[in-house]
């Protein structure tokens, strides 16, 4: 029974990791939910600072949505790659895919000061509180996200991860493809719908 | 770590670390406080959890004597309004995240594995970190009390009473991020058992052979899993609030105060489910063992379980029928709150007809649980008051509130405990607990808890609202119904209920001075956990059972008499025992103790003292979480064949290693 115990034998068929992120991923669907839920709630309770419509940049905002979802894509080769057990394309999908991620969060420190220096802090508004406490939230999520895939980079260079290479990166890439999904959501719900 | 190599079991195992995570070398130690700290075994956590809520049970119930005390005679001097208010805020909040949850995870850890005939959990050091969390973020809310005085804003912390107008010490901000360590030991305890569930059942186990209390926690943890984010939202608010400048809940900048109700009671409604449910689970044990009856309806008790699940998330606005929803939200919450009360009624139907026709035995475990059903019920039925929003309109913050939530929690949850403990002490500790003090323990529990909680039915109807820190004798009333009569009664009952759980801590004392060892099968028992021996093996089990029945170690020892439809007994336990021993399987690698699993919990307060205190140690604290990730990530669960290698010659072990693959 040793397999049990290093997880290649299940009762379902899907390895403990792989259903043990599709659990937390559905217990952060409700993290997203409440925080999703807040900012609906306070959106146009602006008291004074500024609107959404007067500070958001859709097209900049637009690309760099795009760039994110384009590193799903990417992490699908990455997957695809580690399936056929071909280190160096693994390696070089995981950083293509980490370094649009990280364009997407530069994007948002990016837009964050602009935010800021047209009159939205953090403790302008309900607004502005409940918009930051979002998106912030997301870009800790890509930021977490990014720091996995190089250190799975770093580890796979080493040949050192526990397990079965192919199931770790596909479990990166589940967490990966969540962010991005819920970063559709959140475009759709805080910049494309007008208050 | 251990390697197991028959006839020899009991030869530890002799490990040598080969490479090194991160900066430390595996941990070794089979013996000693080292193999407590470092280990990753699901028994040894089970019972850590167990030991450290009793404690915080004792530390809560202090709290709650305190209470009665202050409230037994009118103007009381005992506390002051403020440290009253910290007190009734922390009893609640040490009663539900620090007791009642974590004992519940202890029974889950120890006996999930068991009785689904696996020899671990899908995630031993996640397990492992879950415990660390929970004690340390534990400890963590109680600091507040030495460091300028614990929250008190009652455990449902409404806002803008949180605030820091009206909360200005740091208790509300230890509340908040103590909360958030034990939220991420929820979470990540729920994950750990759903995958063992799901996963690592032993062949043959279908969903509808589990047994109920697994099937109970189970449920329980997918509503863990679902509410814990919710909860984490909501604190991230408050926070946000208290300790960042946001505005979440500032009326004056046109927050709105209902959003952390809401936020509340999503997470707080299937919350009192997460309480009771573990112990529907422990009570659906007892009662065919004691009754030697199989459950009756075995599918409707798992079925209102998982309804009792689903329902719990759309009854939440039942606490706030005060606060003006509207009459549509009243009526629909009204509707649904009343239909969870069918569930539950399904349960102790299902029970009451285990008991009908058996050969009852009355041991202590039975006596609790029989005691679950009848107070569960008188609670369940104050509850349905509560759904008929009119009525509830007048209950709302008073003493009838807080009689209704002891006779769930205490006459249900906790009952239901105390009949676990009984019930499988000896399979934990190889040894029976003294019935006779067992009786004295129910007893004294049962007239305590009555005399306590059912007065405050009267002083609730009467009027004495919830959280005041003083009654006065000119309000109090005259007659029959004066207020003064009946909290001296109820505290009188809170001592009692005191000397009824002290019983128990002195069975435990003269059980574990007692040398007699407990029998294999005490109680005739019915499901897997029993099959092996008492306590467990490091491994669980010598042979990873094949489930054919509902019930398979009683389907084992009993078959159907053709002739006469009797059960007749074709095997002892001992037998079964002897056969898995001679059929053991051999070379048996079980996860390997670690490090990590403590380091990386013990940053997470070292980030919220920072947060309170100053950023820079929260910066220590990151570097002490993201290094253990690491050091984590870098080792594998169980150690590499390579470990066992180079052992002492002549134990035999340095051939086992030799020989695996």
């Amino acid at each position: 029974m040793t397999d049990v115990a290093h997880g290649h034998a299940s009762s379902t068929g899907i390895s403990n990791v792989k259903l043990g992120m599709w659990a937390f991923l559905g217990s952060e669907c409700l993290l997203f939910g409440g925080l999703i839920s807040t900012y609906m709630l306070y959106r146009g309770r602006v008291s004074g600072g500024p609107r959404p419509s007067q500070i958001f940049d859709i097209p900049f905002t637009s690309v760099s949505s795009f760039v994110l979802l384009m590193s799903s894509l990417t992490m699908v080769l990455a997957v695809s790659a580690a399936h056929k057990d071909d280190d160096r394309k693994t390696n070089l999908w995981l950083t293509v895919t980490a370094l649009l991620g990280a364009t997407f969060v530069g994007g948002q420190v990016y837009e964050f000061t602009a935010f800021y220096k047209e009159g939205l802090g953090f403790s302008t508004s309900l607004f502005g509180s409940s918009f930051y406490t979002l998106t912030g939230f997301h870009g800790v999520h890509v930021t977490v996200g990014i720091i996995m895939l190089m250190s799975l980079v770093g580890i796979l260079k080493r040949s050192t991860v526990p397990g079965k290479k192919a199931e770790v990166v596909e479990m990166i890439g589940l967490y990966w493809h969540f962010v991005d999904v819920v970063w559709i959501i959140i475009f759709t719900l805080v910049y494309l719908i007008p208050v | 770590m251990a390697i197991i190599e028959r006839p020899a079991p009991t030869v530890p195992a002799i490990v040598t670390p080969t490479s090194t995570y991160g900066l430390l070398k595996r941990p070794v130690s089979t013996t000693g406080w080292r193999s407590w700290v470092f280990t990753v075994d699901h028994k040894k956590l089970g019972i850590m959890y167990a030991a450290t809520a009793m404690f915080f049970f004792i530390v809560g119930g202090v709290e709650a004597l305190l209470i009665r005390l202050q409230l037994a005679a009118p103007n009381g001097k005992v506390l002051n309004a403020d440290l009253y208010n910290q007190m009734f805020t922390m009893h609640a909040t040490t009663m539900v995240f620090l007791f009642v949850m974590p004992m519940a995870a202890g029974f889950a850890n120890y006996f999930v594995p068991l009785q689904i005939g696996a020899r671990d959990v899908a995630f031993p050091r996640l397990n492992a970190f879950g415990f660390w969390a929970f004690l340390f973020g534990g400890i963590f809310l109680n600091l507040a009390w030495f460091l300028g005085g614990a929250a008190d804003g009652g455990w449902f912390m409404y806002a803008p009473n949180s605030g820091p107008v009206f909360s200005p010490s740091n208790g509300v901000d230890f509340w908040a991020l103590g909360l958030q360590i034990t939220g991420i030991a929820s979470l990540t305890g729920a994950i750990n058992l759903i995958i063992t569930v799901l996963n690592m059942r032993a062949p043959g186990m279908t969903l509808m052979k589990m047994p109920l209390f697994t099937w109970m926690i189970t449920v329980v943890q997918f509503l863990l899993l679902f509410a814990v984010p919710v909860i984490t939202v909501a604190l991230f608010l408050l926070s946000f609030q208290r300790n960042f400048g946001a505005q979440f809940f500032d009326v004056a900048a046109g927050a709105d105060p209902l959003l952390w109700q809401h936020l509340f009671w999503i997470f707080g409604h299937p919350e009192v489910y997460i309480l009771i449910l573990p112990s529907f689970g422990i009570v659906s044990e007892v009662l065919p063992v004691f009754s030697r009856k199989p459950l009756f309806g075995y599918p409707f008790v798992v079925f209102s379980g998982a309804a009792i699940g689903f329902v719990g998330w759309g009854v939440w606005a039942h606490h706030m029928f005060a606060s003006g929803l509207g009459p549509v939200s009243v009526a629909v919450f009204s509707l649904t709150t009343m239909a969870i009360a069918v569930p539950t009624g399904v349960k102790i139907i299902n029970w009451t007809l285990t008991m009908w026709g058996g050969k009852l035995w009355f041991t202590t475990a039975m006596k609790f649980s029989i005691g679950l059903i009848v107070l569960f019920t008188v609670g369940g039925l104050s509850g349905v008051t509560h759904a008929v929003a009119p009525s509830d309109t007048q209950q709302t913050d008073t003493y009838y509130i807080v009689a209704h939530f002891h006779y769930v929690l205490f006459g249900g949850a906790v009952l239901g405990i105390f009949s676990g403990f009984y019930y499988w002490w000896p399979k934990v500790f190889g040894k029976m607990l003294n019935e006779k003090i067992g009786s004295w323990n129910f007893w004294l529990m049962i007239i305590g808890l009555n005399m306590t909680f059912g007065p405050m039915h009267i002083l609730g109807l009467q009027g004495q609202p919830r959280r005041m820190y003083q009654w006065t004798e000119a309000r109090a009333g005259e007659g029959f119904f004066n207020l003064a009569f009946w909290n001296l009664v109820a505290s009188i009952g809170s001592f009692i209920l005191t000397v009824g759980i002290l019983m128990f801590l002195i069975n435990v004392v003269v059980t574990a001075r007692n040398p007699n060892k407990a029998p294999l099968d005490p109680w005739n028992a019915r499901s897997l956990e029993w099959m092996t021996s008492n306590p467990p093996k490091e491994h669980n089990f010598d042979v990873i059972p094949t489930v054919h029945h509902l019930d398979e170690f009683f389907h084992q020892k009993f078959e159907e008499d053709e002739a006469t439809h009797t059960m007749k007994q074709v095997k002892t336990a001992e037998e079964i025992m002897a056969e898995q021993e001679r059929n053991a399987d051999k070379h048996i690698h079980m996860p390997s103790p670690s490090y990590w699993p403590i380091v990386l919990a013990f940053g997470l307060p070292i980030i919220t003292f920072g947060v309170i205190y100053s950023h820079l140690i929260s910066v220590v604290g990151g570097v002490i979480v993201l290094f253990a990730s690491y050091g984590w990530a870098l080792e594998s669960s169980t150690a590499p064949d390579s470990d066992f290698e180079n052992n002492t010659p002549g134990t035999g072990l340095d051939k086992v290693a030799a020989n695996h693959d």
